[in-house]
C-alpha cells in the first residue's frame, strides 16, 4: 500500500502557481526525500498533505484514506514537523504531550511517552515551560510531538534547519529507527548530503514541478560526473590526443591530469583511450559527484556552499 | 514502532482535550483571566453600592446597587467571554501555533464548542464571583434565577462566538483592540448597566433600542429585579437570535478555514 499518493495536485496563491500538478507516491516503509530550492513548492505542497493549506485541485490519499473526504482518518495517520519552531509557551513538554495526543484522538500512553522524551533527551526539560525552552530543544520538542500519536507516515519539513551537527545527528539515527520499525518517512532538507545518506528515492523539485523522481542512488549516478585524478611520472607539456572528449585539465605543473567522465559513458572506453595515450600513470583517485551537483545541475542553481543548496 | 495495545481513535477525545487546553490556558494566567475581571468589578461594586450609590435612585422600589449590580455580572460575562476566544485564537493565529491544531482530526463543530465552553466558562465564572461579592452591598429580588441564568449563558455564547469572529478578522493586536476598545465597551456602558434608557431623553432612548447589548442586559435585569425597560420576551427573543447569527457566522468562518488555512 502507498503510504502517501498525490495526484495532479494543483495549488496557486493570488494567481501564481506554486504547484503544479504534481505526481507522486510514496510506498509504506520507505524513506523519500522532497529537495528543492527555496519557492519550489515542497512545504506547500506538505501542507496540503497536512490540512494547513488548502488544496487548489487534485487529490491526496494517505494509506488509501482521502485527505479531504476522510481527513479525521489521514490526519489521525500523519504526523508532522513543521519548518517554523511551533510550539505553544503556555505548557510544559508534558502537559504539551498530552495534549497533542488527545488532539489526534489517541489516549495518552505513558510508556511511549516516556520513550521519546528519553529517545530524544528531553527528561532533563520536562516540568520547563516552552517559552524558557533552548530552540535545540524546541526542535527536540517538535519532533516528539509529532510523533505521540504513533503516526504511520512523518513529515519531515526542514527539521533540521538551523540545528548542531550533534543534534541533526541524533535526530537522523533516531528518523532511521522509527523508520525501522515501520513509520514511513518524507522529508525536506537543504542538507543534501544527509538526504543522500537518509533517503530511498527523492524527487527534486522545481518551480512546483518534479523535475526528478529517483532512487537516490540511480539519480546521483545517472546524472552525477565521476572524475579520474591521474599522478604522472613525467609532467605533461600539453593535453594528450584522444582525451578531449573527457574535458581534460592539467594541474600540479603538468604532473597530475584529470579526465571526467560525463554521466551514462562507458568507464571501459576511457580506459582504453588512457591506454592507447601511453601516459606514464604512477597513481589515480577516483570520485563521484555528489548529489549537491545533481541539484545544481537539474536545478539551474550555483552558488551554494558547506553542503546547502538553498 | 513500539506496538501500544490501545491505540485506538476515540472521536471525542479531539474536542474535550481541546476544551481541557483551553481551560488550562486561561487558568494559567488566571491573574490576568480572572482576578483583574473580578477586582475590577468590585471596585465598580465598592463605588457604586457602598458609596455614590446610596445618593442616587433610577428605578422605584430598588436601590441603586439592586440596579447595577446585575448590569456589573452582565459586563463581566460579556467582557470575560469575548477576551477568551478573542485573545486565544487570535494569539495562535498570531504566533503560528493554530497550525499544530489544523493538522489534527479536531472537526470545525469541536473547535468552535471547545473555544465556546471554554469562554462561557470563564465568562461565568468571573460572573458568579461578581454576584457572590455584591452579596455584601446589596440583597438582590431573584424573580426568575433560571431565566437569569439563561440569560447570563446566551450573553457568554454570544460573546465567545464575537470573540472568534474578532480573531480570524482582526490583523494585529491593534484591530483586536478596536473590537474591545470602540465596540464592546461603549455598547455596554450606552446599554443600560448604569441607569434604566427609559430615563434617556429622545432621541437617545430610542437610539438605545438599537443597541444589541440593551437587551441582553436589560433582560438579565428584569429576571433578577422583575422589572425592565422591555418585556423579557423580547430582550430573550432578540439576544437569542444575535447569538445564532453570530454562532452561524463563527461556524461558517470556521469550516471554511477563512484565514486559518491558506
Amino acid at each position: 500500500m502507498n503510504a502517501l499518493e498525490i495526484t495532479d495536485l494543483y495549488k496557486e496563491f493570488a494567481g501564481v502557481p506554486a504547484v503544479k500538478g504534481l505526481n507522486f507516491a510514496i510506498p509504506e516503509g520507505e524513506i523519500f526525500g522532497l529537495l528543492g530550492p527555496n519557492g519550489a513548492g515542497k512545504s506547500t505542497t506538505i501542507n496540503m498533505v497536512a490540512g494547513v493549506v488548502r488544496i487548489g485541485r487534485g487529490q491526496v490519499q494517505a494509506f488509501g484514506y482521502d485527505n479531504q473526504k476522510d481527513y479525521r482518518h489521514t490526519r489521525r495517520l500523519l504526523g508532522i514537523v513543521h519548518q517554523e519552531i511551533v510550539i505553544d509557551n503556555f505548557f510544559t513538554i508534558k502537559q504539551a504531550l498530552e495534549i497533542h495526543s488527545g488532539y489526534y484522538g489517541v489516549k495518552d500512553d505513558p510508556a511511549w511517552r516516556n520513550l521519546l522524551i528519553d529517545r530524544l533527551g528531553l527528561r532533563p526539560h520536562l516540568g520547563k515551560v516552552m517559552i524558557k525552552l533552548s530552540g535545540g530543544m524546541k526542535r527536540r520538542f517538535m519532533i516528539a510531538k509529532a510523533l505521540i500519536h504513533r503516526p504511520r507516515l512523518l513529515i519531515l519539513d526542514e527539521p533540521t534547519a538551523g540545528v548542531d551537527v550533534e543534534l541533526r545527528h541524533g535526530l537522523w539515527e533516531f528518523v532511521r529507527e522509527i523508520n525501522k520499525k515501520g513509520t514511513t518517512i518524507l522529508l525536506t532538507t537543504h542538507y543534501l548530503e544527509e538526504a543522500e545518506q537518509m533517503c530511498d528515492r527523492i524527487g527534486i523539485m522545481h518551480h512546483g514541478d518534479m523535475i526528478a523522481l529517483e532512487p537516490t542512488h540511480d539519480l546521483v549516478r545517472k546524472l552525477s560526473n565521476r572524475r579520474l585524478k591521474l599522478w604522472l611520472e613525467e609532467p605533461l607539456a600539453s593535453l594528450p590526443a584522444g582525451l578531449e572528449e573527457y574535458a581534460p585539465n592539467i594541474e600540479n605543473g603538468g604532473t597530475v591530469l584529470v579526465l571526467n567522465l560525463p554521466a551514462g559513458a562507458s568507464a571501459g572506453t576511457m580506459l582504453r583511450h588512457l591506454c592507447q595515450s601511453g601516459l606514464d600513470i604512477r597513481d589515480f583517485e577516483t570520485d563521484q559527484s555528489g548529489l549537491e551537483e545533481v541539484f545544481i545541475q537539474l536545478t539551474g542553481m550555483g552558488g551554494g556552499s558547506n553542503g546547502s543548496a538553498a | 514502532m513500539v506496538q501500544q495495545p490501545d491505540n485506538r481513535f476515540y472521536a471525542w477525545l479531539p474536542f474535550v482535550t481541546l476544551l481541557r487546553k483551553e481551560i488550562l490556558r486561561f487558568r494559567r494566567v488566571s491573574t490576568q483571566t480572572l482576578l483583574a475581571p473580578i477586582v475590577t468589578a468590585s471596585l465598580y461594586l465598592f463605588v457604586f453600592g457602598a458609596t455614590l450609590g446610596n445618593r442616587l435612585t433610577v428605578l422605584e422600589g430598588f436601590s441603586y446597587a439592586q440596579f447595577v449590580i446585575p448590569g456589573l455580572i452582565m459586563m463581566g460575562v460579556i467582557n470575560n467571554s469575548f477576551a477568551n476566544t478573542s485573545s486565544s485564537l487570535f494569539m495562535s493565529r498570531y504566533l503560528g501555533g493554530i497550525v499544530d491544531l489544523l493538522v489534527t482530526p479536531v472537526t470545525p463543530p469541536q473547535f468552535i464548542m471547545a473555544y465556546t465552553l471554554a469562554a462561557m466558562l470563564r465568562g461565568l465564572l468571573v460572573g458568579s464571583v461578581v454576584l457572590l461579592i455584591s452579596l455584601l452591598f446589596a440583597s438582590l429580588p431573584w424573580e426568575y434565577p433560571l431565566l437569569a441564568a439563561l440569560m447570563a449563558m446566551i450573553a457568554s455564547f454570544l460573546f465567545a462566538q464575537f470573540g472568534l469572529i474578532a480573531a480570524i478578522y482582526a490583523h494585529n493586536f491593534d484591530t483586536l483592540s478596536v473590537y474591545t476598545n470602540f465596540m464592546i465597551l461603549p455598547l455596554i456602558y450606552l446599554g443600560g448597566v448604569f441607569y434604566p434608557i427609559s430615563i434617556l431623553p429622545d432621541p437617545w432612548a430610542t437610539l438605545s433600542y438599537l443597541n444589541p447589548l440593551f437587551y441582553l442586559i436589560d433582560g438579565f435585569r428584569h429576571a433578577i429585579i422583575g422589572v425592565g425597560d422591555t418585556s423579557f420576551a423580547i430582550a430573550f427573543g432578540v439576544s437569542a437570535t444575535m447569538a445564532t447569527a453570530l454562532f452561524a457566522w463563527a461556524a461558517w468562518l470556521i469550516g471554511k478555514g477563512y484565514r486559518l488555512r491558506s
